[in-house]
């Protein structure tokens, strides 16, 4: 049970706030430690994590482009699109998003969407506008603290839970491959993808239901009363 | 053949250049040790296409170098000239709609590149590295945005993308390295066995009798298990080595695929709570330059709670028909 100190370290630390960077350095060259590995087996373990790790950091390649287009009015032209669709909140518009995202993913489009090419520069102004509109004034750290939170929810909740109904996805490549070599069956991907359905469905009306009450929650934190006649939450 | 390397080798030269703006910025507060960090980070990306002939450990120095310099609070953010709000809505105003353009080169590249391109050969070879499509597509799909927004937005100089591009990047600032840090640490707890302790306590309390006592610890430990991972994946071998297989399907009968293909989903319950998984959960608030790094997670916790009690239902039944 000695290597699960590390774990511990990970957990205190973060509880605690401290830097994640250095409690994960230290975490792991602990957890390494107990298990018995030399230092420079641990120094050389941090070269080769970080070397076969690179490709999640490619998301980062994008920001020239976003902030070019964004140095020349992007967020605000965004924000513009939103004042002419009169009815869409922005509860509604990251429902739109979410059906967007879980369908695209559904079908293999991963790469459609994203916090940094997507979310940054045009879904969060877009809700922010909406937000705006509705209410009319600047909005608190807080407030605008939300939507951005929600916003990259949603990009979350599509993506995870639409990616596995594809059936060339890592996860479902994984699940067959590991059971197929470990218990000798042959697992068809396509019935794995297939069981990703219900979940996938429950996880849009879930998360759907909770965006068509961001409006309101969002109202009452604003500090506009309820709507007359809607009982408060 | 082109390969993902070739890719790694943009973000490398895109990490390194905003080390080389920082060090030209005579204004910046922490000058030195933010050069040091980015051309570190962008050293390091080259560096790691070369580890089969170069050794591991200047590469390990460099990463821990860098998790200290940003780890005790020596990079900050620097002061960037940008445009400000009134000249952005005037520029809005009178470009339209074409700014967006840029944005969705991105996608529409990638996914062109990675549907259509992967079928390519060139003298019997293939164009692109089999599984490396995608990445591969999203390296030239920002080289084609970064063309469509110079061509369309015309600025002074092609290096203010590559300023803009610096201010980005150092807003969301040491929090770029933490999803790389979390997956050496991920290596290092399976070495180190915390995957088999885990396995062994759930192994141990699973009681054998209870389909919905064994259905409750296997759902637990996959969300569990993912959220002191950060990756569902770590926890799906894990979890199935202990409970899934020897109890589920062999002693209760269960069907392997929605066992298996809905476990993996309960396992993503857990990720949406979870710190550790640093690139969904915490590199989108820097990026969105959020006060309250946690308030995403916070977000996410009731859907992946709701969800979470959905997949113990699913999986106490569909498996069992």
């Amino acid at each position: 049970m000695l290597p699960l100190l590390g774990v511990l370290i990970v957990v205190v630390g973060f509880a605690l706030r401290r830097n994640p960077l250095i409690v994960v350095t230290i975490a792991g060259v602990t957890s390494a430690l107990l298990a018995g590995m030399r230092p420079l087996q641990i120094v050389d373990a941090f070269g080769a994590g970080f070397a076969s790790s690179r490709s999640i950091s490619l998301a980062f390649i994008v920001l020239p482009v976003v902030g070019l287009a964004e140095r020349y009015g992007l967020q605000q032209r965004a924000k513009m699109l939103i004042d002419r669709a009169a009815g869409l909140t922005a509860g509604r518009l990251l429902l739109v998003y979410l059906f967007v995202r879980e369908t695209c993913a559904a079908l293999g489009l991963t790469s459609i969407g994203g916090v940094a090419q997507m979310v940054r520069p045009v879904i969060y102004p877009m809700a922010e506008g909406a937000v705006m509109r509705a209410h009319d004034s600047p909005l608190p750290d807080r407030v605008s603290d939300e939507v951005k939170a929600h916003a990259a929810a949603v990009d979350n909740v599509g993506a995870f839970f639409g990616e596995d109904i594809f059936v060339a996805i890592g996860a479902v490549l994984l699940i067959t491959a590991y059971v197929d070599a470990n218990y000798h069956l042959t697992l068809d991907a396509l019935q794995i993808a297939l069981w990703a359905i219900p979940t996938a469905i429950a996880a849009f009306v879930i998360h759907g239901f909770r965006l068509l009450r961001l409006d309101h929650r969002l109202a009452v934190m604003i500090g506009g009363e309820p709507t007359a006649g809607e009982p408060g939450r | 053949m082109i390969t993902a390397e070739w890719v790694y080798w943009i973000a490398g030269a895109f990490f390194f250049t905003t080390g080389v703006q920082v060090a030209l910025d005579r204004a910046h507060a922490k000058r030195l040790t933010n050069c040091a960090f980015w051309s570190l980070l962008g050293l390091s990306f080259f560096y790691g296409s070369f580890i089969s002939v170069l050794p591991l450990w200047p590469l390990g120095l460099s990463v821990i170098a860098m998790a200290v310099i940003a780890g005790i609070g020596l990079t900050s953010p620097g002061r960037v000239t940008t445009t400000d709000d009134a000249q952005r809505e005037a520029s809005a105003r009178e470009r339209g709609n074409a700014l967006f353009a840029p944005a969705l080169t991105i996608p529409a590249v990638t996914v062109a590149i990675a549907v259509g391109a992967g079928k390519l050969q060139i003298a019997g070879e293939p164009l692109l590295a089999k599984g490396q499509e995608t990445l591969v597509g999203l390296g030239v799909a920002v080289l084609c945005a970064l063309l469509v927004g110079l061509v369309l937005l015309r600025p002074k100089t092609p290096v203010i993308a590559l300023t803009e591009g610096r201010r980005l990047l150092e807003s969301v600032g040491w929090a770029v390295l933490l999803p790389q840090m979390l997956s050496v640490l991920g290596g290092l707890f399976t070495q180190a066995g915390v995957g088999t302790a885990v396995g062994t306590i759930a192994h141990a309390v699973v009681p054998e009798q209870s389909r919905l006592l064994a259905v409750v610890v296997y759902a637990v430990g996959m969300a569990l298990f993912t959220i002191i991972m950060g990756n569902a994946f770590a926890a799906f071998p894990i979890m199935t080595a202990a409970v899934g297989w020897p109890v589920l399907v062999q002693h209760l009968g269960a069907h392997p695929a929605p066992l298996f293909a809905i476990g993996m989903v309960t396992g993503y319950c857990g990720t949406l709570c979870t710190p550790m998984a640093a690139n969904f959960n915490l590199v989108p608030p820097a990026l969105l330059e959020m006060t309250d790094r946690y308030r995403q997670i916070k977000v996410q916790i009731p859907t992946a709670v709701a969800l979470f009690v959905v997949n113990v239902g699913l999986l106490l039944t569909l498996p069992f028909k």
